[in-house]
């Protein structure tokens, strides 16, 4: 059980507070309501490009790493397509200069051409080294593509192409900045060897002061069913040829995600899943195989990937999943299986909280979907799925007309 | 849209004034003491009881790392399959049951140690000890599981050959130590075929199954764990049989300098830079660790400052000494785009010049300090991160006074020392060099 209080600030900041007197140090959490479904189709990669320019500097503070090392702090960033999240630790004792920084960065930026350029490319190099510069590394563009027609999970956060990174403007970061990076859209997270009394007391004394903004409403476009089975031959410099096969699922606030999650742990969830089991150790068609989802907010993708042994045919390498997916769709699961898979949910949720920059972590995107408090009641979501429920939505989610096949040929076979 | 006046400062506070801080490297650090017992079989467990959750962390600790096999990949294959079969259960079995109680067993090979680790919840442990004293005394290596074991690692191979970094941090190791060396040794496809199941059953029975092991234990202890770990394994064939000393001469290439094309397509090249370094038990391991953090080793770094946040070269570039036992080695790694490849080597040297011809001011140096004290706070906090403490120490036969010892060069050191450190270390014609494409 996590224990936090909530608090909302009157330009509309809502702040979290986790208190736990074991650790010496101190995390603030800042969650931004944007993510990389936000962006402007010509503009993809932006809500990226802009968390590195948050580091830029801010209107008060040239500098924002140094003075948080010299406090012997640490920090860093992430975006998804859902939101982005800046962190930092520090000792409990110099938990007021975090407060100096995020909320300067809060009041503004300071905007510098300089930061812009020199971040610009520090972005294409990572766009490089994990989407280019690797064998396959373009797979997610194409599925994503394939999969989604309409809703902005059609791209990844890094962006469609280099040339939306280059071409992005300091115009364009202005406007950013003030539509999404308002009070209103921001939820604060404090956590580790904090008094609450404090916390509130800095965060009015921080960003109390700072104008609302307006709150940013969403309105993007749905996804619509979808209908008939795609798939897409690619060829390219790669060893080994590859499947990834991928399907629709719910969105994160529904209860049939728990049931998704718990299938993918079924399916490939470790050395006795199934998927493992029966196609790398059993008939030898997979090199490895995968079964994860993209755990998003609205709704996202559950794929299966493997890279096939060589020599195998890709219809056999097919043909073998289904025959998988066929057995869940026909035949439930053994309680004992289905208890397994949720012994791991509980002890990975176990782990994950042990560390209070997690907890931190998780209170913020708990908060954003609509309660703190659904953190402590996560477990018991995934214990009231039954075998009949893994049954119905793996006939439901394994649909063929639910499905995108990218089929991956390595141009050096045949 | 409300749209702010970019300029826009609020005057209720002056914001340009930071909040005064507590300076880190002020800070009494301490690292909490170890419960020690020793098993019948004279087995040295060592254990940290704390923590809020009920997980535990269990490190079984071998000497069966590279360093004592005779043929290449033989240490890190016995280490791969250990969950791979006993005389009493297939993988599936083994892997069901490991899962079924939601734990994880991880095996990891070193260049001297090769471990087994359990993470668990606390509850299960009685579930899981017994079946892991059966992997540390009957395990199978089956024909069966050893082929399947050697096309996939040989086919994955093939995958991680087409990247640059895998390439360069192959390479590196080889020119500094040689091909022949534990260090500088690195799998291939020849190497996977020489390889006997039989082999690898004979390097279990000498160094697991009659081995050297040390156990740690850290988390919320359940009662009686001296005598449950005593119970499982206390009765084992360990630590009975003296190891082997086995000598690896280093056979570091002469040629310093390397270019390779591995992708002519290629975007980026993996830089790598590394030059001998002796090991933690010289007295500049120390103070080396604090000119490393200037250098490279965080995120306000020399390196990082000017190649990433200044020039733009490269998404993230770092500096490490290298955690070997015997032989270290100072390494500077990046990938960075293809064009800008050579001007980063340039850059590099340039950082390593200013380091030995210009002393670092007070309160770059304070920031350094306060930055590894403050990092240091974070890597004392909860039971595993201590645990992680007193393993390096006690796998390295060092003592708690290399922990003190390393806080007081951090609070100490003075710009002059790290200068000579400079001038010792950081000469550009003592480094190999290597980009590849």
């Amino acid at each position: 059980m996590i224990q936090y209080e909530k608090f909302i600030l009157h330009n509309g900041l809502r702040v979290l507070v986790h208190e736990d007197a074991s650790t010496p140090m101190a995390v603030v959490n800042l969650l931004y309501d944007v993510g990389a479904k936000d962006e402007d189709p010509d503009k993809t990669g932006f809500a990226h490009l802009f968390e590195h320019l948050m580091f830029g500097g801010s209107v008060n503070i040239p500098l924002y790493d140094e003075p948080l090392q010299m406090a012997g702090g640490e920090n860093n960033a992430y975006t998804t397509n859902d939101f982005t999240n800046y962190y930092c630790q520090l000792p409990a004792e110099n938990l007021e200069t975090a407060f100096w920084l995020e909320s300067d960065r809060m009041v503004s930026l300071a905007f510098s051409e300089k930061s812009l350029d020199v971040q610009r490319k520090v972005v294409c190099e990572e766009f490089k080294e994990h989407y280019i510069n690797k064998p396959y590394g373009d797979v997610w563009f194409k599925m994503r593509e394939l999969a989604y027609t309409t809703h902005p999970y059609r791209w990844q956060t890094i962006g469609k192409e280099l040339s939306h990174i280059e071409n992005a403007r300091i115009e364009d970061v202005k406007h950013f900045f003030f539509k999404h990076y308002r009070p209103v859209n921001a939820i604060l997270t404090v956590a580790g060897n904090v008094k609450t009394s404090q916390v509130l007391e800095m965060a009015e004394k921080w960003f109390g002061e700072i104008e609302p903004g307006e709150k940013y409403v969403r309105n993007l476009p749905i996804e619509p069913v979808q209908q008939e089975a795609r798939k897409l031959t690619v060829k390219a410099n790669v060893p080994l040829d590859a499947l990834y096969k991928s399907w629709h699922i719910y969105p994160r606030m529904d209860q049939r995600y728990y049931v998704a999650d718990l299938i993918t742990e079924i399916l490939s969830g470790g050395g006795s899943s199934r998927l493992y089991q029966s196609l790398v150790k059993e008939k030898k068609l997979f090199n490895n195989i995968d079964c994860s989802h993209s755990g998003t907010n609205d709704a996202g993708l559950l794929t299966i990937e493997g890279k096939l042994v060589k020599g195998v045919k890709m219809e056999d390498a097919e043909a073998a999943i289904e025959v998988e997916l066929e057995l869940m769709k026909t035949q439930l699961v053994d309680q004992k299986e289905l208890q397994k898979v949720k012994n791991k949910t509980e002890s990975m949720i176990a782990f994950e909280d042990m560390g209070v920059m997690n907890r931190a972590n998780s209170l913020a995107i708990y908060e954003l979907l609509g309660d703190a408090g659904l953190m402590n009641t996560e477990l018991q979501k995934y214990n009231d799925v039954t075998v009949q429920d893994i049954m119905r939505e793996s006939q439901i989610i394994f649909d063929e007309n639910n499905s995108n096949t990218l089929y991956y040929y390595s141009n050096q076979s045949a | 849209m409300a749209r702010w006046p970019t300029d826009r400062k609020i005057n209720i506070m002056n914001r340009t004034i930071a909040p005064k801080i507590t300076d880190a490297v002020d800070f009494d650090l301490r690292l909490e003491p170890y419960q020690k017992f020793v098993l019948d079989n004279g087995v040295e467990v060592f254990a940290i009881d704390a923590g809020s959750e009920e997980v535990l962390q269990l490190d079984w600790v071998f000497n069966a790392g590279n360093w004592y096999e005779d043929k290449n990949l033989l240490a890190a294959s016995t280490n791969n399959l250990l969950k791979n079969g006993t005389s009493k259960k297939n993988a599936f079995t083994l892997n069901e049951h490991f899962e079924y109680f939601g734990s994880y067993l991880n095996r990891h090979c070193y260049h001297e140690t090769a471990t087994l680790t359990l993470h668990c919840l606390a509850k299960h442990l009685q579930e899981l000890l017994p079946v892991v004293q059966e992997i540390l005394t009957e395990s199978v290596f089956s024909d069966e599981e050893f082929l399947t074991y050697k096309q996939t690692n040989k086919q994955r191979l093939e995958v991680s050959l087409k990247k640059c970094d895998f390439i360069a941090n192959r390479l590196i190791d080889e020119y500094l130590f040689g091909t022949k060396h534990p260090y500088g040794r690195y799998s291939s496809f020849e190497a996977f075929d020489n390889l006997e199941p039989a082999e690898l059953q004979a390097f279990y029975k000498q160094y697991y199954l009659h081995g050297k092991c040390t156990i740690f234990i850290a988390g919320k202890l359940p009662s009686g764990i001296a005598a449950i770990m005593n119970s499982y394994f206390g009765a084992l064939p360990l630590n009975k049989t003296a190891l082997p000393k086995i000598e690896h001469p280093l056979q570091p290439f002469d040629e310093k300098k390397y270019r390779i094309i591995n992708d002519p397509e290629g975007v980026q090249g993996a830089i790598r830079l590394a030059s001998y370094f002796p090991g933690r038990k010289h007295p500049d391991f120390a103070k080396a660790q604090v000119l490393n953090n200037l250098f490279g080793g965080y995120f306000g770094s020399r390196l990082m400052s000017n190649i990433r946040e200044d020039k733009g070269y490269t998404y993230g570039i770092h500096s490490y000494l290298q955690n070997h036992a015997q032989q270290s080695a100072w390494v500077v790694s990046t990938e960075a785009g293809r064009k800008v490849s050579e001007a980063t080597v340039e850059e590099v040297y340039k950082e390593m010049l200013e380091l030995r011809e210009e002393l670092v001011d007070e309160e770059e140096l304070l920031l350094v300090r306060n930055h590894m004290m403050g990092t240091l706070l974070s890597e004392l906090d909860g039971p595993f991160h201590v645990m992680a403490k007193w393993k390096n120490i006690i796998i390295n036969d060092l003592d708690e006074s290399y922990f003190y010892n390393y806080i007081q060069t951090i609070k100490n050191v003075t710009a002059e020392e790290l200068q000579e450190l400079a001038k010792k270390y950081l000469a550009p014609e003592k480094f190999y060099e290597l980009i590849v494409i």
